[in-house]
């Protein structure tokens, strides 16, 4: 006989977070300490001296009052842990002290920063404060977690989402990290692009900057100055959009609907922007058509012509983003030009249409979703591309460099950067939105789950043979480009001295054995197992985050969840280089402090690659019928249980991928990452742009390709791991067929 | 050995409505009860509501208005988790990634049991359906039918108030479902559990229930014992979905007490009136309750339109100044040709007078 948990006078969970509540309240230290991973604070003065005090130890002491108010919130919760679930009372006191805790610990820390009250009107209305306070730390982090949870098991309990405390919980806790990871900071960022020079607040300015002729010059259409940066970037992207998408098309044509016989080495190809940090393509660009580059000075003296610089700039970044991103169209456009079901083809030949009348009347219209995505991709891509402009450009500024610069440069002008961010951002966003218009208004879905014996037509001569040369080009092309990575490593000094050495190679990772064992010499060693490291930080917890996110999304109603999946994939649309300056301008001061930390990078790349892990998971756990997760329920597990014992063992080919390709994301990611580095923590991208800006090519390139072999290495694994898991559950699926 | 228990309950829906999104009405205003022991089937064409019946009983969907009842304890609020209810899925639902004994397991482990006795009520429940042998292999080395009992004795084995049954037989081919619908019922009396079951298919909710509820547009048309449902309809939908019946439009020429007399066409006759009165009515006669002769006798002039030979019997597709029939024979020796003008006749017991809609 089962005992229904709502008659039940025992909470564990909510005991747990009650005594989290108390523990991050009254023992651990309330602000942040130097190093979030560091304990060195255990022997330094804790519990009493004022740095590493915990909130209530700096309260008895008479500081820092305004932490007081949140004591009752903790205390109130005590009385009901007795109480049944179902009492009015239960969840009226968890859901007031909660609310509370959590608001109050929020105002606090927002309103009170370094030099007391953050705004004008706190300090009339509350006079001068002569405190101060700095960043939170692990006290503050689970005092605030306990509010959170205690807040939504008052919810569930009032009966939210089924009174389910696991969902109720976790779409809080989704909530509310993605609200202050990714809103906040745009938040903030969208602020100080209204900050004038004199410190307030104001709409003129914020008007005047961003209609800054710098930024929407139209100058080169009326010859003269240039143009503004938008039109640049606008137009760049524009351009690669298009050209990867012919491209993508016809190499998934190719896979498709040919006889080609060779086509594991295309698929292959879609490996290579996975693997590939994204302006290595740029330095290979410079080897090859440089004003040394191999092509260059051939044509120039065969044709007895001056070489020039004339890859810097538009066409050095177009070739470089295109060679970049031609893969991800492909990858997108493959899974489309596949899905067009061959029967709908058949029927159009059978009503007399010839095979170029099949292929414009039918397949192309039924590939326009496909089409479109991998447009918009290509668009959002090249706009958030920062690498290949830093390396390329030239005197083509874009967007994303224009960012950094206003940045790190001389010019060390926040409010700039915050207005070419929100430019880069209305762009990116325009993008998404109208995917998401276009794609959410057709069906144009095919496969519908029937036998379908047919076989795609192949494409009709016409086509045919363009295609093939452009494909057939441009993979040699990719080829050329990717031995002149692993050539150029070797070099000494591209176009001076041409003799093949390994000194960079030993440059970076030279090993030597000292007294104490292996002692890592190499100039590249630090940056690269501090990547490592948070790479292997973020990568689970990217996954966890997004799997719970897609389980909340595939198999949980509740009210806003429309809102709550824009939500949580509007990351997506959000460049690297905006989430880089939004999460400065956010997390430089308090009441969460942590640039400069390693810290900061893991959070970056969570929420950065979360999309990556949430559509895994949507994508998986929609083949898992519905009615796995209700007999479990029905059996008596609840929906932890549940998810803990159904839903993820059923997903571990799912929960690999995610983990594998948050990790190689996290070692490729530049654009965020060139604003987060700090000396401590430097990653191998960045590393490897400042050899780049260095001119020191041979070193960077030499880096670049060991990268590319450790990421090979960890995506080859996957592919290893996921092969046999599948082979391990091989009938998994057919439950329901059986006979 | 340990044996697997009933502890049936009885299932009241008072007053139930349940709303999706802000006004699509899937069950409207059900009152309705299950008595302890009893196995009641849920029966009604796509849409009608026993689906979303049948899972608010189970916890999966909450009831927008009206109080539901488990034995005697409010369970209105209570979730899935919480209730003392199994279910077999249509779609059986077993755990891909865990074995036979593992799956029937998997409820016991939730359930307080220790290991020693959630393995022995395992494989009680295991014994009990027939797959003693079959606990190390995985649900898809298995054909349906074991399928379809593992997903029973994971169901049974924790023994609940009630056991519900989704559709259980859709996938089963035709000879299995017969073999296995049997069992069930089997199952369920020797148990003595109480069982709501859902099912499109009126054969076998005739076959296996004691009572069925017949619905219709979130709403409850009949509820009643099998002979009750299929020889006295209480309206035309009942008639109709319940074995195939000709909807005829009579006029009550005469009522003499519990008796009526009828005119169809030019053609009268007597029987029960069901408390109707005098005035238009509609006449349910089954399809092996209409009388063909072509040798003269009582009944309506009738042609044959058209005859078909379907082995065991004939099917005749008949056209009368009122309407079109369609009426079996057994008799596959002599059958009547297209053309043949013969005479319609009702049969002594079978059609049933219903109001007009």
């Amino acid at each position: 006989m089962r005992i229904a948990s709502t008659e039940k006078t025992t909470h564990p969970v909510l005991i747990f977070w009650i005594i989290a509540g108390w523990v991050g309240y009254a023992l651990l230290p309330w602000y942040g300490v130097e190093e979030f991973w560091t304990f060195d604070w255990l022997s330094d003065g804790w519990p009493s001296e004022a740095d590493y005090a915990p909130a209530l130890g700096l309260v008895l002491q008479g500081l820092k009052p305004w932490l007081l108010p949140m004591l009752p919130a903790l205390a109130a919760p005590l009385l009901v842990v007795t109480r049944r679930k179902t009492d009015p009372l239960y969840a009226r006191v968890l859901i007031a002290s909660g609310a509370f805790g959590f608001a109050w610990l929020v105002a606090q820390g927002l309103g009170i920063g370094l030099r007391g009250f953050t705004a004008d009107w706190l300090a009339a209305i509350f006079g001068q404060l002569d405190d101060r306070q700095f960043g939170m730390g692990y006290g503050a982090m689970i005092t605030a977690s306990a509010f959170l949870f205690l807040l939504t098991q008052g919810l569930a309990a009032r009966g939210l989402v089924k009174g389910d405390v696991f969902v109720a919980s976790a779409i809080g806790g989704v909530i509310a990290v993605v609200t202050i990871f990714v809103f906040f900071p745009i938040a903030k960022m969208l602020m100080a692009g209204f900050v004038s020079d004199e410190g307030g607040l104001s709409v003129g300015h914020f008007l005047n900057r961003f209609f800054d002729a710098r930024i929407w010059g139209l100058g080169c259409l009326t010859g003269g100055t240039r143009c503004g940066v938008a039109w640049n970037s606008l137009f760049l992207a524009v351009l690669v959009g298009i050209i990867t998408t012919a491209l993508g098309l016809a190499f998934a044509l190719v896979l498709t609907r040919s006889g080609f016989r060779y086509k594991r080495v295309l698929r292959a190809m879609t490996v290579l922007p996975i693997i590939t940090p994204p302006f290595v393509i740029g330095l290979a660009i410079i080897l090859l058509f440089g004003l040394s580059g191999t092509v260059t000075t051939t044509v120039a003296g065969v044709l007895g012509i001056e070489a020039t610089r004339w890859v810097y700039g538009l066409p050095g970044i177009l070739i470089a983003q295109v060679l970049a991103f031609t893969p991800i169209a492909f990858l997108v456009l493959i899974g489309v030009v596949e899905g067009v079901s061959p029967s709908m083809e058949e029927a159009a030949q059978t009503l007399r249409a010839s095979r170029w009348q099949t292929f414009r009347t039918v397949s192309l219209p039924l590939m326009r979703p496909g089409l479109a995505n991998a447009f918009l991709l290509g668009f959002i891509e090249s706009m958030a591309d920062f690498g290949n402009p830093l390396v390329l450009g030239g005197n083509y500024d874009v967007l994303s460099t224009e960012i950094f610069f206003a940045i790190v440069g001389a010019q060390y002008d926040q409010s700039r950067a915050a207005i070419l961010a929100i430019v880069l951002l209305f762009f990116t966003l325009a993008a998404f939105y109208l995917q998401r218009f276009w794609l959410g208004r057709k069906s144009y879905t095919t496969v519908t789950g029937k036998g379908d014996a047919g076989v795609h037509p192949p494409m009709p001569r016409g086509l045919a043979i363009p295609v093939y040369l452009i494909v057939g080009g441009w993979t040699a092309f990719t080829a050329v480009v990717y031995g002149m990575i692993l050539y150029g490593s070797v070099v000494e000094l591209w176009g001076v001295r041409n003799n093949l050495t390994f000194k960079h190679y030993i440059t970076a990772f030279r090993v030597s054995w000292g007294e104490n064992g292996i002692r890592w010499t190499g100039s590249a060693w630090d940056s690269f197992w501090t990547t490592i490291m948070i790479s292997t930080i973020a990568a689970p917890l990217t996954a966890a985050v997004g799997l719970i996110t897609a389980y909340l999304l595939t198999r949980q109603d509740f009210a806003g969840k429309r809102s709550f999946e824009f939500g949580t994939m509007l990351s997506f649309a959000i460049p690297g280089t905006v989430i880089g300056v939004a999460y400065i301008l956010a997390f430089n001061v308090p009441p969460i402090e942590i640039t400069g930390t390693g810290l900061i990078l893991v959070i970056s790349f969570i929420f950065r690659n979360m999309p990556v892990g949430v559509r895994a998971g949507i994508a998986s756990m929609s083949q898992l019928d519905k009615s796995l997760d209700e007999s479990s329920l029905t059996l008596g597990a609840n929906s932890w249980q549940t998810f803990r014992r159904v839903i993820l063992p059923l997903l571990r080919p799912a929960i690999l991928a995610a983990l594998v390709y948050s990790f190689v994301r996290a070692m490729t990611a530049i654009s965020a990452v060139i604003f987060l580095v700090s000396a401590r923590y430097d990653m191998a991208t960045s590393y490897i742009i400042g050899r780049v800006e260095n001119n020191d090519y041979g070193l960077a390139i030499a880096y670049s390709t060991a990268l590319i072999f450790v990421m090979l290495a960890a995506v080859g694994l996957l592919q290893l791991l996921v092969g046999r898991t599948r082979i391990g559950r091989r009938t998994a699926h057919s439950t329901t067929t059986g006979h | 050995m340990t044996r697997i228990n009933a502890k049936a309950a009885s299932v009241r829906f008072e007053n139930v409505t349940k709303i999706y999104g802000r006004d699509v009405v899937a069950v409207d205003d059900i009152t309705l009860t299950v008595r302890a022991g009893s196995l009641v089937t849920l029966l009604g064409p796509s849409g009608c509501g026993k689906t979303t019946t049948l899972r608010m009983i189970a916890g999966l969907e909450m009831a927008s208005r009206g109080t539901i009842l488990i034995g005697d304890k409010d369970v209105t609020q209570l979730p899935a988790t919480d209730r003392d209810v199994s279910m077999v899925f249509q779609s059986y639902a077993l755990f891909p990634h865990m074995t036979v004994l593992e799956n029937v397991s998997y409820g016991l482990k939730f359930s307080g049991f220790n290991k020693a006795e959630t393995r022995d009520r395992a494989m009680a429940g295991l014994d009990l359906v027939g797959l003693k042998d079959y606990g190390g292999r995985l649900p898809s080395e298995l054909s349906g039918g074991q399928q379809q009992r593992v997903a029973v004795a994971r169901a049974l084995v924790l023994e609940p108030q009630v056991l519900l049954f989704d559709e259980p037989l859709s996938n089963l081919d035709a000879k299995l479902r017969r073999k296995v619908r049997e069992e069930i019922r089997e199952i369920q009396q020797t148990l003595g559990l109480t069982v709501v079951y859902v099912t499109h298919d009126q054969e076998e909710a005739l076959a296996v229930s004691d009572e069925i509820v017949v619905m219709r547009n979130a709403a409850i048309a009949q509820v009643g014992t099998p002979r009750d449902l299929y020889e006295a309809p209480a309206d035309a939908f009942v008639a109709d979905f319940i074995g195939e019946a000709n909807l005829i439009p009579v006029e009550i020429v005469d009522t003499d007490g519990a008796t009526a007399t009828i005119a169809m066409g030019g053609y009268r006759h007597a029987l029960p009136s069901r408390g109707l009165p005098k005035g238009p009515a509609l006449l349910a006669v089954r399809p092996s309750r209409l009388v063909l002769s072509d040798r003269g006798g009582a009944g309506m002039a009738a042609r044959i339109a058209k005859a078909t030979y379907v082995g065991n019997r004939m099917e005749y597709t008949v056209e009368t100044d009122v309407g079109s029939f369609f009426a079996v024979n057994e008799d596959v020796v002599h059958p009547l040709k297209p053309g043949t003008d013969v005479a319609l006749g009702l049969a002594e017991s079978g059609p049933v007078l219903v109001p007009r809609a």
